[in-house]
């Protein structure tokens, strides 16, 4: 009798690339929820055009390449990677802005190196560095959150700004939107407001009703949530959102101890903008980060190093996209210089 | 002092990294006892079953063998003895299909059995073993062509030349899924195993024996104390180990029972422990005990694509498509034959291929749980693979370096580290065959390394033959210029010659001249 000869190991555990990408969606859903709530119809615009846009491309490049279209889009990649654009874009974005971000981030980002598994850089975050570099004023464009002041706008008036780029005659863009708290912060602070007077202004006391702002800190907190989640299903490595987060948090907490006027606390920096986002879902990106134990603490910790930095001192509001893709490129020499010693090395 | 049993059971055990826990499977083919069955009419018995030299082969086509006789004697140092399962005449030495990973054919003695079951004459050393000398005993070893049965196949006797080794481990461990031949031989032959490994102990001046077992077989784990109680020696001592696999690999038992490592590229008994499975005790207590040399084995035949799995006791040589036969026949939903565990199994291509001396497991899968893995998604560097790898390896960077041939990284990478469990491809979300690209690598290696070998050999002896030439067309055009010089002071004697003439002649014609004058003058 005659057999077919298959190559060794003949059991196999069951969870695939599709269940891990799908695991990832379902955990950003009580985060998506809550951006949803806060910040009214945009989200779902986002994450409309953001998931149309990408599964179109990515159809269209693979069919480009020659590959199989529709068993390679299950995989759930570029689904995943919408997502992660939509949910980062400012919710008030119009549609052509998601539009290039998208297409950025799945044709250059994802297939110009070769597609799932050979981009360097992680593709959402290129998207969204390309739409924020070239439209610095529209990446601006956040509602403000339900609870301060008139909350978010209606389904047409947000249908009409986001799709048609009009808004009522009662409104303009700045009465419609708010800066976000990191945001805020900046620019009081380079009023000469330091951060307890911005606080407690009539102005902004509604936004900094909690902690970190109204919305953002339950956005982060439920994010923060399905990352757990992620982690003990061992979807995501536990090693880079614990470095990222200490660093972020252990660098913070020394600068507004040494000066709380002017440095925001570590609270506020965990648990505002991107954070839990960035670190749950983004910086845990396996394609870009580190894949050595070692070097994943170092990528992690990095990552929120460079946060704080581009937070504190730079020229854009959060700087999570851009301190993803700079620990990106140092990624490969990392691993590199990581590699755990062997089996019976001696040197161990 | 020896130890006794509560000391070493409350000893805590190590771990190694990674590895995995897998669904055992064992209890399929461990309800009935070990059974043999009824000889068939031919045997196909390779002559390369070890790790090693290939064995030299003693008989000829149209020779009458009996059982037990030796059919190939070890080809080298590390290499091992063939004998004959069966009585019976040798039909022919060919090229036959072996159970091989590489699907390639080997020399094989074809026996046609004669029934007659006749031994060869036999003289068992028996007790008398514990005053023979080590060197004699591994002799007997060798001559019995003994190997390590866990799967290895190395020739026992060669790993027993290190003597005053503090602790012999045995290998009852067995973690991969589905094989239960070691459970069996613990459960029926306990005290065989351990008159093997009192033999080992004999050999290498052991002063301790450590039984280690998977804490998933308890019977087993019953058997041996019982065995041991009776023996009451003290010698022996059961460790029950955590079931995790590659656990039963050597290295890795080694640090879960002494808490060290094996430095990479040396041996067990640098560490004081040398580390054998107890199918190869048993075995030498066979040979010891009945002067029967390895010719037969315990092999588990399960899976859900075989009808009665079981566990047979049965000759080497014998087809495996009969002993699937004796165990009811494949099902109607059967899939793929492999030898040995579905970690590090390999399938084989037919059943028309003899049981080797290796051969712990023959595992027919069914069609329902079969795995698809026609292709395999690109990888996405998870690190799954590096959390699970025994060796500490990066796999994902291996397949990377693997895939675009990078020989240079892949040796910084430790590639050869690699003791290929399995565990990085059972846990792979993208379904990549990692072990097979860590195998063929390795083999581009080798043979790229052969090669530079052959050509460094082949360029020193171009070399030496050009330095030869060199010299004697030195030494040629030596001789020559001596000749030559020899030849021309020849000639400078001849020239000297006639300054000498033409001095005296000189001289002679002055004196004459001077002679003339004085004449002149007295003439004037």
């Amino acid at each position: 009798m005659l057999f077919k000869r298959t190559p060794s190991p003949h059991i196999k555990e069951s969870i695939s690339v599709h269940d891990m990408m799908f695991m990832v969606i379902y955990a950003l859903i009580p985060g998506a929820l809550a951006s949803m709530y806060f910040f009214g119809w945009g989200v779902l615009f986002n994450l409309f055009i953001a998931i149309s846009t990408c599964l179109l491309t990515e159809a269209a490049i693979l069919q480009l390449r020659g590959r199989e279209v529709y068993s390679t889009i299950q995989d759930g990649s570029a689904l995943l990677t919408a997502c992660l654009l939509a949910l980062a874009l400012p919710s008030l974005a119009p549609w052509w802005i998601t539009v290039i971000a998208s297409i950025s981030a799945i044709a250059v980002a994802k297939h110009l190196y070769g597609g799932l598994g050979f981009n360097p850089f992680n593709p959402a975050m290129v998207g969204y560095i390309v739409v924020m570099i070239s439209f610095p004023l529209e990446m601006t464009l956040w509602t403000s959150p339900m609870g301060v002041g008139e909350g978010w706008p209606d389904f047409s008036t947000t249908f009409n700004w986001v799709f048609l780029g009009m808004l009522p005659f009662s409104e303009t863009v700045d009465s419609i939107t708010m800066a976000t708290p990191i945001e805020l912060i900046k620019t009081q602070l380079n009023q000469m407001h330091d951060i307890a007077e911005t606080r407690a202004s009539d102005e902004y006391s509604a936004l900094f009703s909690s902690i970190s702002g109204t919305g953002w800190q339950w956005i982060n907190i439920l994010f923060l949530a399905g990352g757990i989640w992620l982690v003990k299903k061992n979807v995501a490595d536990w090693r880079i959102p614990t470095a990222f987060l200490i660093s972020l948090i252990l660098i913070s907490n020394v600068f507004s101890v040494v000066d709380y006027s002017t440095n925001s606390s570590a609270l506020f920096h965990a648990f505002s903008g991107g954070t839990m986002l960035c670190a749950f879902f983004i910086a845990t990106d396996p394609v870009t980060a580190c894949t050595t134990p070692r070097g994943r603490w170092i990528y992690g910790a990095s990552i929120g190093a460079l946060v704080y930095i581009i937070r504190s001192w730079g020229g854009y509001p959060d700087g999570i996209a851009f301190a993803v893709v700079l620990m990106n490129i140092a990624a490969p020499l990392i691993d590199y210089y990581t590699q755990p010693k062997v089996f019976g090395d001696p040197d161990r | 002092m020896k130890p006794t049993a509560t000391q070493l059971s409350e000893k805590e055990l190590s771990s190694f990294d990674g590895g995995i826990k897998l669904v055992a499977y064992k209890g399929i083919s461990t309800r009935e006892p070990i059974s043999t069955f009824a000889q068939t009419r031919q045997y196909i018995v390779p002559l390369q079953q070890h790790i090693g030299a290939i064995s030299q082969v003693l008989v000829a086509p149209g020779d009458k063998v009996l059982k037990g006789q030796m059919l190939a004697k070890p080809g080298d140092l590390v290499s091992a003895a063939i004998h004959s399962p069966v009585s019976g005449v040798v039909t022919d030495i060919t090229q036959h299909d072996i159970p091989h990973i590489s699907g390639l054919a080997d020399q094989c003695v074809i026996i046609e059995n004669d029934f007659n079951d006749e031994w060869v004459t036999r003289q068992p050393l028996g007790d008398q073993y514990n005053e023979t000398s080590s060197h004699e005993l591994r002799n007997v070893i060798r001559d019995a062509g003994i190997v390590g049965l866990g799967g290895a196949t190395y020739p026992t006797s060669v790993k027993q030349t290190e003597i005053n080794i503090k602790t012999l481990i045995l290998n009852g461990v067995e973690c991969e899924p589905y094989i239960s031949c070691d459970d069996a031989l613990m459960r029926e032959r306990a005290q065989e195993i351990l008159s093997g490994a009192d033999i080992i102990g004999h050999i290498i001046k052991a002063r301790e024996c450590i039984i280690a077992i998977e804490d998933n077989k308890p019977e087993a784990i019953k058997a041996m104390q019982e065995a041991i109680d009776h023996d009451g020696t003290g010698f022996f001592q059961v460790q029950i180990i955590p079931t995790i696999y590659p656990s039963g690999g050597e290295k890795q038992l080694i640090k879960i029972i002494t808490g060290e490592e094996v430095p990479k590229h040396r041996y067990p008994a640098e560490l004081n422990v040398l580390c054998h499975n107890i199918a190869t005790a048993y075995a030498i207590h066979r040979a010891i005990y009945f002067a029967e040399p390895l010719i037969s084995r315990i092999t588990t035949v399960t899976g859900h694509g075989v009808a009665q799995p079981q566990n047979i006791e049965v000759l080497i040589g014998t087809p495996i498509s009969h002993c699937i036969e004796r165990c009811g026949g494949y099902t109607d939903d059967s899939d793929e034959l492999i030898m040995g565990g579905p970690m590090m199994g390999f399938s084989l291509n037919s059943d028309n291929l003899p049981i080797v001396k290796a051969c712990n497991c023959l595992l027919v899968t069914a069609k329902t749980e079969h795995t698809s893995r026609d292709k395999h998604l690109p990888c996405i560097r998870c690190g799954k693979c590096v959390d699970v790898c025994p060796a500490r390896l990066l796999p994902q960077q291996l397949y990377w370096y693997a895939s675009s041939k990078n020989t240079d990284r892949l040796i910084e990478h430790n590639l050869f580290d690699c003791i290929e469990c399995g565990c990085c491809a059972y846990v792979c979300p993208s379904d990549i065959p990692l072990v097979q690209y860590y195998r063929s690598a390795k083999t581009t290696i080798w043979q790229h390394d052969r090669e530079r070998k052959f050509s460094d050999i082949s360029r020193l002896r171009h070399e030496a033959h050009q330095q030869r030439i060199d010299k004697q067309k030195f030494e040629r055009e030596e001789k020559l210029r001596k000749k030559r010089e020899m030849l021309k002071n020849k000639n400078n004697d001849k020239d000297n010659k006639k300054d000498v003439i033409a001095e005296a002649l000189a001289r002679a014609q002055a004196k004459k001249n001077d002679r003339l004058k004085d004449n002149d003058t007295e003439t004037d």
